[in-house]
C-alpha cells in the first residue's frame, strides 16, 4: 500500500508583506527574489556602504558582508546567541535543546559538539566512501543513457540523503519524506510560520518511533550512538535532546551538501576550462572542493543579538537578529585576491563556508568527503555536459543557498 | 653553503575546532584525535623537503591556528 501523495498547504498568504526592496543598503531582504537568483553584487554594493547593515524586516536584522564582521561576531557567543540560527518573519518561542549543539550555548555547547564529533572524523569518512561511491554510480546508472536530466532531482538530491540515511540507519526510500521537511523548516516557514511547527512535529514523530525501534533492537548507527551517549555524570541524554539532534543531522546533513554538489556542477558545466582541467588532474579535485566552497558558499547561520556592542565599528543593539552570511564573507576582497572569480586552483583559501569558532560545521568532513566523491564519479562517466539552454536553473531561497533545477546536456552513453 | 633552517609547526589547541585542513595539506606533519582537533606530528619538526605543505597548512587555517616557526 502507497502513501497518498502528500500535500503542502502554502495557500496561506504570506505575512507581513516583503515589498521588493528598493535600498538595499538599508533594507536588505534575502528573500527578495534579485538575491535568490544572484547575490553577489548585492553584497557588493552593501560591502562598499558599510561592513553591517540593518533592516527593519524580519523584526530587526543585522547583515555584516565583510569577513572580519563575520568572523568578528562568529567569535562572540557572549553577545550573540545560538538560541535562534534561522531569520524568519516571525520569532517562535525558543524552545529547550530545540537542536543542540547548533542552537546551544556555552557552556552546553561543548559537551553537545563533542558527542557528534567521532562519527564524523576524516577516518570515520573513509570507511563510508565506498558506500558514497557506489550510490553516485547507482544514480548516475539511471539517466547516463538519457542524453540530459536535471542533474538537481536525479543526482545532487539523492547522494546527501542517502548518505546520511545510510549514517542514521534509516531506510534510504524514506528520502522524500526528509526532503519535504527540509524544504517546510528551511524555506516555507520563514513567511509560513505554521510549516514550521507541522514539519517539526512530523519530524520529531517520526524520530521517536526510530528510537523506540531501537530501545527494543539495538544496532550500531548513529541514531544508536545518540541513545548510548553518556553525559560528564554517566547519565543518558533527555530524550529532548537525542530528538534535537537526529532533527538537526538531518537537515544539516541534506540541503546543504546538496546545494554545494549542485553548485559546483552548475560552475563546471557552464566553464569549460575548469572542467577540462579536473577531467585531465583529478588529484586537483580537492583544491577545487575548497575554491567551489568558497566562491558558492551554501550555508548562511544567524545569531541573535543579546547585548548592545560594536562590530567593525557598527553599533549592534540586541533585540535583533544578524544574518551571519558566511558566504559573503568569503567573497569579500579584503580577504581573498580576486574574490569574484573561481580561481580553481587557489591556494590560499582560509573560507568560512563551514563557519568559524565553535560552532565549525560538525559534517565538513562528510561534505568534502561526498562533494569530492561526486565530483569525481560525474567527471570520470560525463566529462562533457553543459547547461540546457532550453531549460532555467533555478535557485533556493532563504537561508541554504543552490541549484533546485539544474538541466544539463550531455553525450548520451551507451 | 650553509643549511637552511629547520621549521617547526605548532598546532594552537584553544584555536582549533576540527576544521582538518592542515591534516588534509600536510598528513605527514598533523594528526587528528578522536574528535577531529589536530596536533602537530612529534614536537613539529618539519622534515626537509616539506617545509612547503607547513607554509600551505598555516595559510589555510580558517582559524589561525597553526604557528611555523623557524629554528
Amino acid at each position: 500500500m502507497s502513501d497518498p501523495a502528500r500535500v503542502i498547504d502554502d495557500s496561506a498568504p504570506a505575512r507581513p508583506d516583503h515589498p521588493p526592496v528598493a535600498d538595499w543598503v538599508h533594507d536588505f531582504d534575502h528573500t527578495d527574489p534579485r538575491w535568490t537568483e544572484n547575490p553577489f553584487p548585492i553584497w557588493d554594493e552593501l560591502r562598499a556602504a558599510c561592513p553591517v547593515v540593518h533592516t527593519k524586516r524580519f523584526q530587526g536584522c543585522y547583515l555584516p558582508t565583510t569577513y572580519a564582521a563575520v568572523r568578528e561576531i562568529a567569535h562572540d557567543t557572549e553577545h550573540f546567541s545560538s538560541r535562534r540560527v534561522v531569520v524568519r518573519d516571525e520569532r517562535p518561542e525558543v524552545t529547550r535543546n530545540a537542536a543542540p549543539p547548533i542552537t546551544s550555548d556555552p557552556p552546553e555547547h561543548k559537551p553537545a559538539k563533542q558527542l557528534l564529533l567521532p562519527p564524523f572524523t576524516p577516518d570515520a569518512m573513509k570507511k563510508l566512501e565506498p558506500r558514497v561511491r557506489a550510490i553516485c554510480n547507482e544514480l548516475i546508472d539511471e539517466f547516463i543513457t538519457e542524453g540530459s536530466c536535471d542533474a538537481a532531482a536525479r543526482y545532487t538530491k539523492h547522494i546527501p540523503v542517502r548518505t546520511i540515511a545510510h549514517m542514521l540507519g534509516i531506510p534510504e526510500k524514506d528520502g522524500d519524506l526528509f526532503v519535504e521537511w527540509i524544504h517546510m523548516i528551511l524555506e516555507l516557514s520563514i513567511k509560513n510560520e505554521s510549516m514550521l511547527a507541522q514539519a517539526v512535529q512530523e519530524m520529531t514523530a517520526y524520530f521517536v518511533g526510530q528510537v523506540e525501534a531501537r530501545k527494543q533492537r539495538p544496532t550500531d548507527d548513529l541514531i544508536s550512538t545518540l541513545m548510548n551517549a553518556r553525559d560528564k555524570n554517566g547519565q543518558p541524554l533527555e530524550d529532548s535532546h537525542v530528538i534535537g539532534s537526529l532533527r538537526l543531522l538531518l537537515i544539516a546533513g541534506i540541503d546543504t551538501t546538496w546545494s554545494a554538489i549542485g553548485s559546483s556542477l552548475w560552475h563546471l558545466a557552464k566553464t569549460p576550462a575548469d572542467r577540462e582541467r579536473l577531467v585531465a588532474e583529478p588529484a586537483l579535485i580537492p583544491t577545487a572542493v575548497e575554491e567551489l566552497l568558497r566562491a558558492y558558499s551554501p550555508v548562511t547561520m544567524a545569531r541573535e543579538v543579546m547585548k548592545e556592542t560594536v562590530i567593525s565599528g557598527c553599533l549592534v543593539k540586541p533585540g535583533n537578529m544578524v544574518l551571519l552570511s558566511f558566504p559573503a564573507a568569503n567573497r569579500d576582497p579584503a580577504m581573498f585576491p580576486d574574490a569574484d572569480k573561481v580561481v580553481i586552483d587557489r591556494k590560499e583559501n582560509r573560507h568560512a563556508a563551514f563557519g568559524l569558532g565553535i560552532h565549525r560545521c560538525v559534517g565538513s568532513n562528510l561534505a568534502r568527503m561526498e562533494m569530492t566523491v561526486a565530483i569525481e564519479e560525474w567527471l570520470k562517466r560525463i566529462p562533457d555536459f553543459r547547461l540546457d539552454p532550453a531549460g532555467q536553473v533555478t535557485w533556493s531561497e532563504g537561508t541554504v543557498r543552490g541549484p533546485r533545477q539544474l538541466p544539463m546536456l550531455f553525450a548520451k552513453a551507451g | 653553503m650553509s643549511k637552511s633552517p629547520r621549521l617547526k609547526v605548532h598546532v594552537d589547541q584553544d584555536k582549533c575546532q576540527g576544521h582538518a585542513r592542515c591534516k588534509s595539506l600536510a598528513p605527514e606533519l598533523f594528526e587528528l584525535d578522536e574528535f577531529g582537533n589536530a596536533h602537530e606530528i612529534g614536537d613539529g619538526t618539519v622534515p626537509e623537503g616539506l617545509e612547503e605543505k607547513a607554509w600551505l597548512a598555516q595559510s589555510n587555517c580558517p582559524e589561525i591556528a597553526i604557528d611555523v616557526t623557524e629554528e
